[in-house]
């Protein structure tokens, strides 16, 4: 097994490598100025100029490349054109509330899903499990964005239940930190929720129809007993590939899902610094985040040992 | 955003058609989607002689008017029809989801094949597919766009781009699976071109779980092209598609809720017509992957 | 990488340990107002760029050596005396008593003088000031000259001037940075102090009362008078997302909301808490702007035949939403100044003209070159002006489109001198605030000075010479009588078409008093109860 994870890491090491490259070299085609946004709309083409003289971007291609990752390797991510604040600050600052987004996300997603999957698995063919399908393939079409100003209109507005917008952190106060994601969560979490849901209960549907499972109902055990304690465990590695997969989903959905409760997380932090052509910054988050989707992935499969035992690396 | 990669049994034998229309028969919602997507590709295709008129036309005195005789789905925020503007942004949305599920799969396709048997070729390239992968798909077509203007096109070829990676995945796990069967191995030893194996053997087997797929890759693009609409990265403003009808106004939505309204039960029909025709097909097709998904 | 990690991981740990102590913590009795501002700040150099947000931070931490108050008089601010000798050629100023920097440091003339010489490096007026200047010396550490080559009568409006870009005063070690680098230290001597530890780019920013201000004693009036701060704390809190931020603002989670789009008005105006108020009176200007080194807008006849067409009223409806907040002005200088009047306007008068219209383009001798409006989707009043202008070209038989893209991509495109088919463009909108526009030295779109003008490039002459004429004007008459020169010859060669006036308003809540009335939101004499 030890000699597995050393080569999913190294395998790590090459998949973010090549990433980088693609990135950096996507930025420098890129026809966005960063020293036009940065001299505003009164200067002129000599300031612009000068900016760009100023930032190092004229110099040729592999100069800049290997100087982010020369930089790179020893821990320093860049510097933010636009703030002059590096780019790990800026990182460090805004990671906590789209963590917190995205594992919110995650347990309320995982809490109500797994648990509709499974009776929709019990209770196959009846209108129960045609709900749930139903629901779950709802999920999937309505755009994020309208189903949060669906929720913002009822809950924050008509009843006043739920703040409208905004991040608490975790240190003002657990009970304003949880008001303040509810919102966000379950907007971000209805795709995942609808997603995981289904492949619950097709993986549980499949693990029912196994032979030992016929063995144990013929044993004697309730369909309870037979239901959590033999079949979820065999169904959890679908489930839990998923899990792993969505995340991309879950980063991907934060976006929208932060500029429209104006929570300062990383996928703002992104989509404004794309905006901005503010590539250090770019460049830094993307790395980041296939760095996290890369061992997110290499935890699922570990964890597949856990659940599995015929499973062996 | 559902396109999974599916590890299915392939089946050595095509489905006959007898069979997928019997039990698609037994399908009635897939039906219903199938039926609601060709009305809303009626639509598009006819929306110039549905009682509209130039979608484009402004008119900054009539704004913001709510539904009526004169404009049945209300006036935007320039005095456009909204009507005209749903119906013409039915064309947009459609061949959004449509160009980028035919591009992807064939594209998709053509790499999970050769990668499939060319080992030295499948290394590299599934690390740039993880790659490509491991960035969010939103994000990759967000900047993307960022790099090139606004065009229905580059929307289409940056969704495109974030879909293909799941498609080959697809691909080469059904390749992989299928060059192990016998008959596969049988032609190898027989001496037959690789063309030819992948054309007589390998490919008829891919196409079943392959359309399965499209149709979600549609629904999935029709989705994000409205997220890319809605940050700013997607199609023209002044072409109307359903994601930038509703971008437009988002800020309207308390006071003019009719203006996200009626695009979004338009995209969210159709994106469920779509979803729907997929469960349908994929049950038709291989009721044992039902199970599975 | 390790850096982060680690501080992301501490700062976890420190999280979770909160919540299982739980807190809830109480701030200290402290009055923190939260602002909504129009834009996120990301640039903290109101020198670097003209950026309204940056100047409003400015505005903040800053104080200038002059200002311009409700009637367009400049008043000394940090100056405590001054005066001009009678050959018109020295001025002498003398700072006031107690003027300190954040950092403690006393506000010495060569401060003044060092942020005065990179501020007329970048600014359009300063550089015209630059020119007439010899030498700037001082005396002592509070008294300070300037020595003129020739009589500037612009000075002190110069040294006034209250928008982008304003000669804020730096210390000296700040000013001393390059006019073309960003300065990151926003060290200053005015009202408020950032507190650059909170500060979260595109999302927060954090200022506190200055107690060591001494403000003047007189009133404030626009940016002169007394900067007197009646809170502890403010708090910009940015919210792109302008359903949300008005939901913000209803639920009391925002106390001021800088600039809201006048079409949510009806959504604030339900609550009987919140107030809405047009602060600025002056407006803003929306403009359509030429490319004047392709064709067909090289062509003069082209650009006066959209002066038939333009009709200011749908414009400002487009961007204003409702009457009340947007006007035709039919002017190149802001309506409601001394110095706008509607002479040489003719054309864009009365019902528009589509026949004189179509008349001029023939003259012209248009052959069908295509047209590309760019576009930016991100800017809701440069958005809506594209869509109008690409409707109104399309009705005089024009072939025009419009290639969206963000703003950064416009910026980019802009300043593109290439013809359409290689990446260039025809036309572009933008808006300027009324203080940018109220007479011919800030006013830079109508300049004419070729490639070195603004994007666009037009070459006038007759421009330039009436401009210099203007400078030169020696009272108040003769400046009125060489502006409205200006402004005939502007409607000749057509620089920009202005699109009307709009107002903004601003939002606060009950609670909230003492907001000057100026065309920049001001937060000194805010009182939050």
């Amino acid at each position: 097994m030890f000699a597995y994870v050393v080569r999913r890491l190294g395998a790590t090491i090459v998949v973010m490598a090549v990433v980088a490259f693609v990135v950096f070299s996507l930025l420098y085609l890129t026809p966005g100025d960063p020293a036009a946004i940065l001299a505003g709309d009164a200067a002129t083409d000599d300031d612009i100029l000068r900016i760009r003289a100023k930032l190092g971007l004229d110099e040729p291609f592999f100069v800049r490349f290997g100087g982010w990752v020369w930089a790179l390797l020893h821990g320093d991510l860049g510097t933010s054109i636009f703030t002059n604040l590096p780019v790990a600050h800026l990182i460090g600052q805004r990671i906590e509330p789209t963590v917190a987004l995205t594992v919110c996300t995650l347990l309320i997603s995982v809490a109500v899903a797994v648990p509709l999957g499974v009776i929709a698995a019990a209770k196959v063919g009846t209108w129960v499990d045609r709900a749930v399908m139903a629901f779950s393939v709802l999920g999937f079409s309505v755009p994020v964005f309208v189903l949060a100003y669906v929720l913002i209109g009822t809950f924050s507005i008509s009843l006043d239940w739920l703040p409208v917008q905004g991040y608490r952190p975790l240190r003002e106060g657990v009970w304003e930190w949880f008001r303040h994601m509810v919102l966000p969560s379950t907007v971000l979490g209805i795709e995942y929720i609808a997603l995981i849901a289904r492949i619950t209960r097709a993986s549980i549907l499949d693990v029912l129809a196994q032979d030992y499972v016929r063995t144990a109902q013929a044993k004697g055990l309730s369909s309870r007993a037979v239901l959590l304690g033999h079949a979820l465990k065999n169904a959890a590695v679908p489930i839990v590939t998923i899990i792993g997969i969505g995340i991309a989903l879950l980063i991907g959905g934060a976006i929208v899902t932060e500029t429209v409760f104006a929570i300062p997380g990383v996928g703002r932090l992104t989509v404004d610094a794309i905006l901005r052509r503010d590539y250090p910054i770019i460049q830094g988050v993307i790395l980041i985040f296939s760095g996290a989707y890369v061992l997110i992935n290499l935890a699922v499969d570990l964890s597949y040992m856990y659940f599995d035992p015929r499973i062996r690396y | 955003m559902t396109a999974i990669a599916i590890d299915s049994q392939p089946k050595s034998v095509s489905p006959t058609r007898l069979r997928f229309r019997d039990s698609f028969r037994r399908h009635p919602t897939a039906i219903v989607g199938g039926v609601v997507l060709l009305l809303m590709i009626l639509i598009a295709i006819f929306a110039p002689w549905l009682g509209t008129i130039d979608p484009q036309a402004v008119s900054p005195i009539r704004r913001l008017k709510p539904p009526s005789g004169e404009f049945w789905f209300g006036s935007d925020m320039l005095g456009r029809d909204v009507y005209s503007r749903v119906l013409y942004g039915a064309r947009v949305s459609l061949a959004v989801g449509i160009a980028v599920a035919l591009l992807s799969t064939l594209i998709g396709l053509a790499i999970g094949l050769v990668t499939g048997f060319i080992r030295w070729l499948d290394a590299i390239v599934m690390r740039i597919m993880d790659g490509l992968m491991s960035i969010p798909p939103v994000l990759l077509a967000i900047a993307l766009m960022a790099l090139t203007r606004a065009s229905v096109e580059n929307v289409i070829a940056a969704i495109t781009l974030a879909e293909v990676p799941r498609v080959v995945r697809l691909v080469r796990s059904l390749v992989l699976t299928l060059r192990e069967q016998p008959y596969v191995e049988a032609a190898v030893a027989a001496g037959t071109t690789m063309p030819r194996i992948l054309l007589r053997h390998i490919l008829p087997n891919t196409v079943a779980p392959l359309l399965v797929q499209a149709t979600f890759v549609c629904a999935s693009a029709m989705i994000t092209e409205a997220l890319l609409s809605f940050i700013g990265a997607g199609t023209p403003p002044n072409i109307p598609s359903w994601g930038n009808i509703m971008a437009e106004a988002r800020s309207l939505f308390q006071i003019a809720g009719y203006l996200i309204l009626f695009p979004g039960i338009f995209l969210s029909l159709t994106v469920l017509a779509v979803n729907l025709l997929g469960d349908g097909m994929r049950d038709a097709l291989d009721p044992r992957l039902a199970r599975r998904m | 990488m390790i850096k982060l990690f680690r501080s992301t991981g501490l700062a976890f740990t420190a999280a979770v340990l909160a919540a299982v102590l739980v807190s809830g913590a109480a701030l200290a009795q402290q009055k923190v107002l939260k602002f909504i501002p129009q834009a996120d700040l990301r640039i903290l150099d109101p020198i670097a760029t003209t950026a309204y947000i940056t100047r409003n931070h400015g505005y903040m931490v800053y104080d200038t050596l002059f200002a311009m108050d409700a009637k367009f008089q400049v008043k000394p601010q940090m100056v405590d005396k001054w005066e001009l000798s009678k050959d018109r050629l020295t001025y002498t100023f003398t700072l006031r008593d107690g003027l300190k920097f954040h950092d403690g440091q006393p506000v010495r003339s060569a401060d003044c003088i060092a942020s005065i010489d990179r501020w007329a490096k970048r600014d359009a007026l300063g550089q015209k000031l630059a020119e007439a200047t010899e030498s700037w010396s001082a005396v002592n550490d509070k008294t300070f000259k300037l020595k003129l080559k020739k009589p500037f009568p612009l000075t002190l409006e110069a040294l006034g001037k209250p928008s982008s870009n304003v000669p804020f005063i730096m210390p000296e070690r700040v000013a001393k940075t390059d006019a073309f680098k960003n300065i990151e230290d926003a060290t200053g001597s005015g009202p408020f102090k950032m507190v650059k530890e909170e500060w979260v780019p595109g999302s927060k920013v954090v200022y506190v009362k200055n107690t060591d201000y001494v403000p003047r004693k007189e009133p404030p009036s626009w940016a002169s008078g007394g900067k007197v701060v009646k809170v502890d704390r403010v708090e910009w809190i940015y919210i792109p997302d302008s359903a949300t931020a008005a939901a913000a603002l209803n639920a009391g989670e925002a106390d001021i909301w800088e600039q809201l789009p006048p079409d949510l008005i009806p959504v604030l105006a339900k609550n009987k808490d919140i107030t809405v108020k047009n602060i600025d009176l002056l407006g803003s200007m929306g403009m359509i702007r030429f490319n004047f080194l392709q064709p067909p807008f090289n062509n003069q006849k082209m650009r006066q035949a959209l002066l038939y067409m333009v009709n200011q009223q749908d414009y400002v409806i487009g961007i204003a939403g409702d009457p009340k907040n947007g006007y035709p002005c039919l002017s190149y200088f802001t309506c409601g100044t001394p110095l706008s009047s509607e002479i040489g306007a003719e054309p864009m008068k009365g019902k528009r003209d589509v026949e004189k219209a179509k008349q001029l383009v023939k003259e012209a001798g248009y052959k069908g070159e295509k047209i590309v409006i760019i576009d930016a989707t991100d800017q809701p009043i440069v958005h809506a002006q594209s869509l109008l202008t690409l409707e109104m070209l399309k009705k005089i038989g024009l072939n025009a489109e419009i290639q969206a893209g963000d703003w950064g991509t416009l910026i980019t495109r802009r300043a593109v001198k290439e013809p359409v088919e290689k990446g260039g463009w025809s036309i572009f909108h933008t808006w300027l605030v009324g203080p940018d526009m109220v007479n011919p030295a800030v006013n830079f779109p109508i300049r004419g000075t070729g490639e070195k003008a603004w994007f666009g490039w037009p070459t006038d002459p007759k421009m330039e010479e009436l401009r210099e004429a203007w400078f030169n004007a020696p009272d108040a008459a003769s400046s009125k009588k060489a502006a409205d020169a200006v402004q005939k010859e502007a409607f000749e060669f057509v620089p920009i078409i202005p699109t009307g006036r709009f107002i903004l308003p601003t939002a606060y809540r009950s609670n909230i008093s003492g907001l000057i009335i100026a065309p920049i939101n001001l937060l000194w004499n805010v009182e939050k109860k």
